[in-house]
């Protein structure tokens, strides 16, 4: 069966340790989490999470019964293959010169990506968007020296009343 | 009224009606058992070892089907009882481990004894809490004994740091759980139900692969009701023995890589496989791409996860076995199945289990069988891991659930001698024997002291062949009697018994073995016997690892080398 990038929703009780035990049980059952973003949810005391693993269905749906196994899980799914929207926040922080500076500033319009930090030979720009569009906006400002990237990693929710 | 967090925990253990722990004082729990003395209801039996502690809560909560609790203090005490806590993990065992933790100040500096116990104990535990206010330890308890003893039981830990044990707080007993993550009891779905029934009813040579979900659900009636009805042969796992009757006509033993032949080759050859609350284990299975190769197979378990984990299953009913098989009975037909279980029977005829051969000398299966005539079947055995264990679970006929304890999961040698303990502290009018290899008799030896100042009736029999047994019968199998270090030297059990205050015999012969027996029985107290048996007996039939359950080793064979 195919590995393939598998979206994990969950909802889960915000208490000390939660996402150590998720983690921890991923790593457990073999599975490497390609990226994990947690934040507060609609419900005040529970986080909303968003796991991204890569494996095949049948081995995500056994990981995915196992999260639901802990305590402070509430709600798990695997939203890969139902209608989702996803984003991704990156901030990356390239080089720039005098002569650098408008080219960079160009390909950050079409990317419809900000300028939130200007300095005497960087700019920081935040881009948000999928993954795909993230990872080629980086290739695009690597030519210009990018000193620092950080990704939130992916975050997703299913669409209308899904 | 207030009180302090010590208090609260006693209390609250009172309300849910533990009357023993298992535990070994330290810095951080001297709040605790100074306030022990307060619930007299609450008995505490002080063994020697952590670990001992941990495996006899297990082997009381075996028993009773309630979380067995046992204590210990931070740092050492803590990390002592892990693997007491992981065999009740694998095993799904209810559990309630406690350990003291330094005082919250304290936590993070490696002070003195801290250790991160909940961190450690976190892929072998179903839940755990660290307590950082007494008035929240009412709930916590409360939370413990629900999580571990529901749905499909497990460990749960609670660390209460030293200072949370002496502040005090009000002592309000919460009369609900709030888990809103926690699923319990999924509701069977009635359309599996009936895709099931169809599927047994129109199967013609049907076996039903019993496991310890049936004895943890405590179904033995419904389990009965169904396989008598439907007249399907059973076979169990290691640890499904005592979920149905072994005397039964349609008993066959256990399955696996020491099951009966027959047992194997009635799952082999099955058009249908019922597996009912097992987890497919690889002890059990063998190889899966060669199990069953002709059955469909319906699994019945109540753990979501356990579907389709080891195995790919074409029916899985995900319920509380109990509920499963009651609504499942009313739905399947009366059968018959004479000529398969006459095919069975004809199997078990070919391929006997033999418990003595005229040439040999004391056989530990000779040993466990006297065991077995002289209680007439009644004790509980509570086994080691090894060759002792197979030994046990072969020769000896279990009829009665939970007659049959054993550490199948993570096979935790030293697991009897302190198991024995909780099962005899839990039903003090049973006979109860601790078999033990005599290399896992010395992992836990230290409890026999407990044993002594307790006045803890139990048997024990070491069935001493001077090896680490099993390891020792792969060597020779597998890797060409290369023995490295699995010969053992031993001290003088029988002297190292009456040290400990317990009388004891040492036995060579098969003609001593029926005495030494009386002797043990016929004493009030804890009673000890040294068989020692045969060297280089092996545990047979087997299945080699790794291999499927068509290729039954029963004679020994030297074979080829092999890489596991
Ligand atoms: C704690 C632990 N360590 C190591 C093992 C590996 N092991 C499995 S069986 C066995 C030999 C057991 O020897 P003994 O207790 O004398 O029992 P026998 O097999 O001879 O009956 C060993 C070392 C284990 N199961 N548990």
């Amino acid at each position: 069966m195919l590995a393939v990038k598998h979206t994990l929703v969950a909802l889960v009780e915000d208490k000390p340790g939660v996402l150590n035990r998720i983690s921890s049980l991923f790593r457990r059952r073999n599975f490497n989490i390609d990226s994990i973003a947690v934040g507060s949810s609609e419900q005040p005391g529970f986080s909303r999470m968003t796991v991204v693993v890569r494996g095949d269905s049948a081995e995500v749906e056994q990981v995915r019964k196992q999260l639901d196994k802990l305590v402070n899980v509430v709600r798990v799914s695997d939203i890969t293959y139902v209608a989702i929207v996803t984003r991704e926040l990156a901030l990356i922080k390239v080089k720039a010169t005098a002569a650098t500076r408008s080219e960079i500033a160009q390909i950050i319009d079409i990317f419809r990506a900000n300028i939130i930090d200007v300095a005497a030979n960087s700019l920081t720009i935040e881009v948000t968007g999928n993954e795909e569009k993230v990872d080629s906006l980086i290739k695009l400002l690597r030519g210009f020296g990018i000193r620092e990237v950080v990704r939130t990693g992916r975050v997703a929710l299913t669409r209308g009343n899904a | 009224m207030k009180k302090t967090g010590a208090q609260i925990l006693c209390e609250s253990l009172v309300k849910e009606g533990v009357e023993v722990i298992f535990g070994i004082l330290g810095g951080s729990v001297l709040p605790i058992y100074d306030t022990l003395p307060q619930y007299p209801q609450l008995r505490h039996i002080l063994v020697r070892h952590e670990q001992a502690a941990a495996h006899a809560a297990d082997g009381y909560a075996r028993i009773t089907h309630r979380a067995g609790v046992c204590l210990a203090t931070s740092g050492p005490g803590a990390t002592n009882l892990v693997t007491g806590i992981a065999n009740a993990y694998m095993d799904s065992v209810p559990l309630v481990a406690i350990t003291g933790q330094v005082a919250s100040p304290f936590i993070g500096k490696d002070a003195f004894q801290e250790i991160d116990i909940t961190g450690i104990t976190l892929p072998v535990v179903k839940h755990s809490y660290l307590v950082t206010d007494p008035a929240d330890l009412a709930g916590v308890v409360k939370e413990a004994f629900f999580i571990a003893q529901t749905g499909r039981p497990g460990p749960v830990l609670i660390d209460i740091p030293r200072d949370v044990q002496v502040n005090e707080a009000e002592f309000v007993c919460p009369d609900k759980v709030n888990l809103p993550g926690y699923k319990l009891k999924p509701r069977v779905n009635a359309a599996q139900i009936i895709r099931a029934a169809e599927l047994i009813n129109a199967a013609e040579r049907p076996v039903v692969i019993g496991g310890r979900g049936i004895i943890i659900s405590q179904a033995y009636q419904e389990f009965r009701e169904f396989v008598e009805k439907s007249q399907i042969p059973v076979v169990t796992t290691l640890l499904g023995i005592g979920s149905f009757p072994e005397n039964h006509v349609l008993s066959f033993g256990m399955l696996g890589m020491h099951g009966m032949a027959y047992a194997n080759m009635a799952v082999q050859n099955a058009d249908l496989i019922i597996a009912i609350g097992m987890r497919f284990d690889d002890r059990a299975t063998g190889d899966t791409s060669t199990f069953a190769p002709k059955a469909r197979i319906l699994h019945i378990d109540i753990d979501p996860a356990e579907i389709g984990k080891n195995l790919c299953v074409d029916i899985p009913i995900v319920g509380d076995i109990k509920n499963v098989l009651t609504t499942l009975n009313k739905r399947i037909d009366i059968k018959e199945h004479v000529a398969w279980i006459s095919q069975i029977n004809q199997w078990k005829h070919e391929y006997p289990l033999v418990d003595d051969r005229e040439d040999a000398g004391l056989l530990p299966q000779y040993v466990i069988r006297r065991i077995y005539e002289l209680t007439e079947g009644k004790a509980i055995m509570v086994t080691g891991v090894g060759q002792n264990q197979m030994w046990a679970a072969q020769h000896f006929q279990y009829v009665e659930p939970n007659s049959f304890v054993s550490s199948g999961g993570l096979g935790t040698m030293g697991f009897e001698l302190p198991a024995a303990m909780g099962v005899k502290i839990a039903v003090p009018d049973s006979v109860v024997w601790s078999i033990a290899g005599d290399g896992g008799f010395q992992m836990t030896i230290q409890e026999m002291a407990t044993i002594s100042q307790e006045d803890i009736a139990i048997k024990i029999a070491i069935i001493n062949n001077t090896a680490l047994g099993m390891v020792r019968q792969w060597q020779e199998l597998f890797y060409r009697r290369r023995y490295v270090d699995t010969l053992l030297w031993n001290p003088d059990f029988v002297k190292v018994s009456e040290a400990y205050g317990i009388p004891a015999l040492k036995v060579t012969r098969k003609a001593e073995v029926v005495p030494a027996i009386h002797s043990a029985l016929d004493h009030s107290g804890p009673f000890l016997i040294d068989f020692n048996v045969e060297r280089e007996e092996n545990v047979y039939p087997m299945i080699a690892p790794g291999a499927g359950l068509s290729s039954i080793l029963t004679l020994p064979k030297v074979s080829k080398d092999s890489s596991f």
